[in-house]
């Protein structure tokens, strides 16, 4: 997609010039916070809104011009549910097959293989009003998959699950395409996800794609680890004239350095840190990059704690 | 081909969501049979038209009636379509919007017709006798009829957002549609201007046929009657499809 914008009814501008391209094989992560239009660029590609300007292609077809070759390209799996309640879970995918033009055989076994892979099988003939939430969520994802897509868009697929769940979907994820001949354009905010699953992740904010890396070259762009210190009374100039301390930041009790080779220089950092309750070091997430790259957090969850290499001890000072 | 396969699905979904809504069922069958078994027998034991008592000359008005009221209120449907988020899963598929929009009034008329045959039913219990050709041409007519209406409903249910909204504004359609169709009395003998909306209203077609061919001696020759229902529904379905090409799945 080149040069895409979206301006709503109402004078909202949800896009304003997004630039991207999506190579084979890939799985690609639009990350950014409520609101950065990312449902709204699925949207576009879906075909279900249409562009105020630029140019959007899936799988070599125009989505102005082509949208119903298109739609036959596309898998996808909305942020909301989108399954009939009243059906079961088996009869979804089957309405699903018959829409998609599968025939009678093929149907069936690709129902039966998407429920394995979505360990549905055994719950397949329930109605789906009597599924959890990370069930509906799993059989949608089973229903994006079923007419085996080119490019499938996931829309925040884990919204909403517990980690384990989360942890199942993000294992199918990563399965599906190393089984080749599809594309993955999957949207989240959170860092964790985008970190594990994406091969290439576009930070988006307000409409815009702000970097676009692989994950490591994007926490590699922040320039070293992360240090977080809780400490009384720090000597921020003695820190801040390190030529290994990259910046620094001082809040409410709470010191944060971005500091390279942080393992040897930790000892002296500490020294001048004053009185240290507890030192938390990790190598930056991508929340530390939307920060760097924003000067805001993301707004997540609780959950979004402990991942990656990072350390947690309680120092004593002797 | 596969757009045939979908018409099935999108068909297959409404009956079996239809099926498990016994209630549906129940209540869309509720309100006919007091209108034939009270108000019609109530009015029955002391009035009669044309030789024919009220509850028995109103009988093929109410099969009209259930056919306007469950064929324009299932527009609804698309209402909520949009409200759970399916229609964009059926707006996604590669279906086009014509299949889409027929798939939704197949949907309504399969509804229409199972109530339909319900009221038949009854006939007995009226002392009306039904034969096979009535019975064809019964199903022709609420055919005819319940395609076009079926049609309004949705046009209507494309455009608007709220299940609320759409009541509101399918109240206003269908009462006029009812009272001015001619189902609770003869049209034969109104005063010209009242004769003349009377004409207009295309469930009035529909009326007189039905009582033509249950009853004998209608006001509109038969021909003429399902000439108008012919293009009348033809016209509807036009206008939907177009509705449905414009509908937005926000
Ligand atoms: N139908 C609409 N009409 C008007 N404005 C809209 C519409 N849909 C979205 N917007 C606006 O467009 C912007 C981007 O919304 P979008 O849904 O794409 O965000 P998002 O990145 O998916 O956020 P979230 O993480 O909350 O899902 C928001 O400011 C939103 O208010
Ligand atoms: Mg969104």
């Amino acid at each position: 997609m080149r040069g895409l914008t979206k301006v709503f009814e109402g004078g909202i501008h949800a896009l304003r010039g997004i630039d991207f391209h999506i190579k084979d094989g890939e799985i690609f992560g639009l990350l950014g916070p409520n609101g950065a239009g990312k449902t709204t660029t699925i949207n576009i590609l879906a075909t279900l809104l249409k562009q105020t300007s630029g140019e959007a292609v899936v799988n070599g077809f125009d989505c102005l011009e082509e949208p119903h070759k298109v739609r036959q390209s596309i898998g996808i799996v909305f942020q909301d549910p989108s399954s009939d309640d009243m059906l079961t879970g088996r009869e979804n995918l089957h309405l699903h097959g018959l829409m998609y033009g599968l025939r009678k055989a093929e149907r069936e076994k690709r129902i039966e293989e998407v429920l394995r892979l979505v360990e549905l099988t055994d719950r397949a003939d329930d109605r789906v009003r009597r599924y959890s939430g990370g069930m509906r969520r799993r059989l949608e994802l089973a229903r994006g998959l079923l007419h085996k897509p080119k490019v499938l868009f996931l829309d925040e697929p884990t919204l909403g699950l517990d980690p384990q769940s989360r942890e199942h979907v993000w294992r199918y994820i990563g399965g599906l395409v190393d089984e080749g001949g599809l594309s993955i354009l999957l949207t989240t905010h959170y860092m964790e996800e985008a970190e594990k699953l994406c091969h290439r992740v576009a930070i988006i904010d307000r409409g815009k794609i702000i970097v676009l890396d692989t994950p490591k070259g994007l926490t590699e762009s922040v320039g070293g680890d992360v240090v977080a210190l809780k400490t009384g009374n720090p000597d921020v100039t003695a820190l801040a004239e390190k030529e290994y301390v990259l910046s620094i930041e001082q809040k409410e009790g709470l010191l944060t350095l971005t500091v390279r080779d942080a393992k040897q220089n930790l000892p002296e950092i500490l020294r001048l840190a004053g009185r240290v309750e507890s030192v938390e070091m990790h190598s930056p997430t991508l929340n530390d990059v939307f920060l760097h790259y924003t000067g805001r957090e993301i707004r997540e969850g609780p959950e979004e704690g402990g991942y990656g290499t990072r350390m947690m001890m309680s120092v004593k000072r002797r | 081909m596969s757009e045939l396969l979908g018409l099935y699905a999108l068909w297959l979904r409404e009956v079996k969501v239809y099926s498990r809504e016994r209630s549906r069922i129940a209540s869309s069958v509720f309100t006919p049979i007091l209108w034939l078994f009270v108000f019609g027998k109530g009015l029955g034991a002391t009035i009669s038209i044309g030789g024919l008592a009220y509850d028995i000359f109103l009988y093929p008005g109410i099969i009209a009636m259930s056919t306007l009221f469950t064929s324009l209120f299932f527009g609804v449907y698309i209402v909520w379509d949009k409200r759970v988020d399916f229609l964009k899963e059926v707006l996604v598929s590669p279906l086009s919007r014509t299949t889409v929009f027929l798939g939704k009034v197949l949907g309504g008329m399969t509804d229409t017709i199972i109530q339909v045959t319900i009221l038949l039913l009854l006939a007995p219990f009226l002392g009306i006798s039904i034969g096979p050709r009535t019975i064809v041409l019964i199903y022709g007519t609420v055919f005819f009829l319940s395609l076009g209406i079926v049609s309004i409903g949705l046009i209507i249910g494309s455009v608007m957002e709220s299940p609320e909204g759409f009541g509101l504004v399918v109240s206003f359609v269908a009462y006029p549609l009812f009272f001015l169709s001619g189902a609770l009395f003869p049209i034969w003998n109104l005063p010209p201007w009242l004769r003349a909306f009377v004409m207009l209203d295309p469930v009035t077609y529909g009326v007189d046929a039905l009582r033509t061919v249950i009853l004998g001696g209608g006001a509109i020759p038969l021909e003429v009657s399902f000439a108008v229902l012919t293009a009348f529904s033809a016209a509807m379905v036009y206008i939907g499809t177009k509705a449905f090409e414009r509908m937005k799945a926000y």
